[in-house]
């Protein structure tokens, strides 16, 4: 990708937050990418400035609903998020991890999958719908606190299988386009594709409100949108095929700042 | 094989409305050594004036990935793929043919889509509906819009 490379903006939010939006690629990269960049920087001007100001990101209004939610008391056993884990700041760092192994599931999980592991077995309350305005709000709540903060999932030990099969998704070329992943997000980010710039298909960013849909999305329904475009069957928000392809994409994300919610169109 | 292939083709299409009656289906399609294909997937020429609405809409939207500078009053062309401009020069009508209908058989692994094929594929869905494709795929051009494609491109010339 020579030609339109991510533009040169820094970003920082508040007048205070510091994002890096370009590190070296980690080591499993290798032979990949050199450098990876934010979807932040492929965006225009405009679109780049409404995530700069927290009273202009629209994102930000599902922050004040979870915080709201944070401190309810919900399901049967009288607690709410606030009364296990204090404030929300106290989750700093938290999201930067995800998704990551559950040695006592036995299993690894997205942090909607460890939120509704808190619901439904701490709390005996319903589990929020994967995806939806409950879940991305509350991951969203859980992000912006980490905001700043460099991208770091673990991919070795117990995770690895779960990588390797989230990498393999990563290069399959889906669809009767038969476009993967590395298609467009690795050998031609900084290209156009009709009238989109393509950028890495970062997900620090993650939840991300779109000018496009006005609303927060998570990382499975924009993966399953990008899976449709090559007309493919997808896959369904919360499959193991999705939780594994988050896992690994992620990992592509490693040093990348923590933006969420940030803004794209 | 040609000849034959077009009575199983007629037939397919009866069933499927894949394949038009007298063209030659997708499967039977043949590539020389070096993706080119000589004969005419129908017999009929081409109609360029389609081929150059194939280029921005529908299932070709070549232009998502080529420039052409012949259609600049379009906006947005994309970067993926060469500039189209003096293709007809570079190539032949049965190169273009063959690029149109499977470029992956001249350019091993190419990002270009496969227009005229119709198996093959991982997890084929219904076309842009995220569910799973229902019976005989359809190829992403009729033999005749690839045709028609190739008439345009063969309009592109530089000398
Ligand atoms: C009754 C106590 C309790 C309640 C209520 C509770 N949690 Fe938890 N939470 C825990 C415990 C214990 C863990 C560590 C368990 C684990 O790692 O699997 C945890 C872990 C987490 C983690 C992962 C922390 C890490 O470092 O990986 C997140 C995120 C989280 N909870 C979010 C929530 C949210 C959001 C709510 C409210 C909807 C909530 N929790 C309600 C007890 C609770
Ligand atoms: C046909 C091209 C294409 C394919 C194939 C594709 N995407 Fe995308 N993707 C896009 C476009 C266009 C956008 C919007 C512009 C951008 O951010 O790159 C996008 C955006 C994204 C974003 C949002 C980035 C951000 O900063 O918010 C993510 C994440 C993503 N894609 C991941 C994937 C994954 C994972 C796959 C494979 C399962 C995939 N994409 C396949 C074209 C594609
Ligand atoms: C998703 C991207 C994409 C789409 C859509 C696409 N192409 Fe291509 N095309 C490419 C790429 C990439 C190449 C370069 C071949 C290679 O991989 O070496 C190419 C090569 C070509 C060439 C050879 C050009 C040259 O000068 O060498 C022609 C002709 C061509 N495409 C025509 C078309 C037509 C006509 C359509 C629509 C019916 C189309 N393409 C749709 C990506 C695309």
């Amino acid at each position: 990708p020579a030609m339109a490379d991510p533009d040169a903006d820094a970003l920082v939010v508040n007048g205070e937050i510091e994002m890096v939006t370009e590190a070296s690629a980690p080591a499993h990269l290798e032979g990949a990418l050199k450098t990876v960049y934010s979807g932040w920087r492929f965006r225009s001007d405009e679109t780049q400035a409404v995530q700069m100001d927290d009273f202009d990101n629209p994102g930000m209004l599902g922050v004040e609903v979870a915080l709201d939610a944070w401190t309810e008391v919900a399901g049967t056993e009288g607690e709410s998020c606030a009364s296990c884990h204090g404030s929300p700041e106290e989750m700093a760092g938290v999201s930067a991890t995800y998704p990551k192994w559950d040695a006592a599931a036995g299993e690894v999980q997205t942090l909607t999958m460890q939120m509704n592991e808190c619901r439904t077995e701490r709390m005996g309350a319903e589990p929020y719908a994967y995806d939806k305005g409950d879940a991305i709000n509350m991951t969203a709540l859980l992000t912006s606190v980490s905001r700043g903060m460099p991208m770091s999932v673990a991919i070795d030990g117990p995770a690895a299988e779960t990588w390797e099969m989230g990498k393999e998704l990563y290069y399959t070329r889906f669809g009767q386009l038969e476009l993967s992943c590395a298609n467009c997000h690795e050998d031609n980010y900084g290209m156009m594709i009709r009238a989109d710039h393509l950028s890495q298909g970062q997900i620090n960013g993650f939840p991300t409100y779109r000018l496009k849909n006005t609303k927060l999305n998570g990382v499975h329904s924009r993966f399953k949108g990008c899976i449709r475009d090559t007309r493919a069957e997808t896959f369904a928000p919360g499959s193991p095929e999705l939780i594994a392809l988050e896992l690994y994409v992620a990992s592509r994300s490693n040093g990348l700042s923590v933006e969420g919610p940030s803004v794209r169109n | 094989m040609g000849r034959f292939a077009l009575g199983i083709a007629a037939t397919f299409a009866a069933a499927t409305m894949a394949v038009a009656e007298g063209a030659i289906a997708p499967g039977d399609v043949e590539y020389d050594e070096y993706g080119a294909v000589a004969a005419s997937l129908t017999g009929v020429a081409g109609d360029a004036e389609n081929g150059k609405l194939l280029m921005n809409k529908g299932a070709g939207n070549c232009i998502a990935c080529h420039a052409v500078s012949a259609l600049s009053e379009l906006s947005f062309h994309g970067e993926i793929g060469p500039m189209l401009d003096g293709v007809a020069d570079r190539w032949t009508e049965a190169d273009l043919r063959g690029i149109v209908a499977n470029a992956k058989v001249m350019f091993d692994g190419t990002m270009m889509p496969s227009f005229y094929k119709t198996t093959g594929y991982t997890r084929p869905g219904d076309a842009y509906t995220g569910k799973a494709a229902q019976g005989e795929l359809a190829p992403l051009l009729t033999a005749q819009e690839v045709e028609d494609v190739v008439a345009y491109l063969m309009t592109l010339k530089e000398t």
